[in-house]
């Protein structure tokens, strides 16, 4: 597993009327590209390794005892794990390479989950999206912009977010969000 | 801003999350060894520079990560259509009427 070298610590950013933002815990994140090849690999074979079904449309998750994975691009996930079992899925993996190539990057210490919810998660949210937050169904997870960087929002309900961001934006991100929640709830007050 | 079709995420989003990549169907010689410097020169540099209905690439980079094909009007930004990467190029004159109805 990557050390976790530098990165905010678990806590609270702020938290107003309109929403609270606050920095998640340490958990294990895999980066995941396979495909079915000519040669009899399956996909298949790498969801049953990791524990689920793995998602094969552009956006949508699947989660099973704890792991849960997103499906970013063709070809491409995210895959979330308990720190105590990463090596464990890390190993069943590793088994698959001679049957599926594949890739497989243990990015524990590159990025930072922020939580974001509230009522107004998804208004605080389209401060920093080009995109339509709407257009992000709940129990989806895309990637995107968001002021800048490039992001990965999972949407676990109409009002609350979890964005995975790399750690050398966060700070800043993190501000914007600060900012945002603040504006958000003065205009309510 | 303007929207552009993803052919991968099949959604429509904002120009920001894409990349241009110049111009699309531009295949690389075989082999470079028996190119003369003339030839290799015309692969690397010359481009068309098209006023008008353009063929040209582009990447989802803030997204699923993929180049994609578009064809664009260089003169209105219009996107005519977009198609996956290793898709034959689409008929010029039927995208062209098909948009003006």
């Amino acid at each position: 597993m990557s050390k976790h070298i530098s990165s905010l610590a678990p806590s609270v950013v702020v938290d107003t009327a309109a929403a609270r933002v606050a920095v998640s815990q340490l958990i294990g994140r895999i980066s995941l590209r396979a495909r079915t090849n000519e040669n009899g690999g399956d996909l298949a074979a790498v969801g049953k390794a990791i524990g689920l079904e793995l998602p094969t449309q552009i956006g949508t998750r699947a989660k099973a005892e704890g792991i849960e994975a997103a499906c970013l691009g063709p070809d491409e996930w995210t895959v979330l794990v308990p720190l105590g079992q990463i090596e464990k899925v890390e190993d069943a993996l590793a088994a698959l390479y001679p049957s599926l190539p594949h890739s497989m990057t243990d990015i524990t210490g590159r990025e930072v989950t922020l939580t974001i919810e509230g009522p107004q998660a998804a208004e605080l949210l389209s401060i920093g999206a080009p995109r339509d937050i709407a257009s992000i169904k709940v129990g989806q997870a895309r990637r995107m912009l968001f002021d800048g960087a490039t992001v990965t929002l999972w949407r676990d309900s109409d009002t609350s977010f979890r964005m995975d961001v790399w750690n050398s934006f966060a700070s800043f991100l993190v501000t914007t969000l600060e900012t945002g929640a603040k504006e958000l709830a003065a205009e309510l007050a | 801003m303007i929207q552009i079709h993803c052919p991968y995420c099949g959604e429509t989003l904002p120009e920001l999350e894409f990349a241009y990549a110049g111009e699309a169907h531009i295949d690389r010689p075989v082999s470079p060894t028996e190119q003369t410097d003339e030839e290799w020169a015309e692969f690397l540099f010359m481009r068309q520079n098209v006023k008008g209905p353009h063929f040209e690439r582009w990447r989802h980079v803030h997204g699923c990560g993929r180049f994609f094909n578009a064809v664009r009007n260089t003169i209105t930004d219009r996107f005519y259509t977009t198609y996956k990467a290793g898709e034959p190029r689409p008929d010029l004159a039927t995208l062209l009427e098909e948009d003006n109805k």
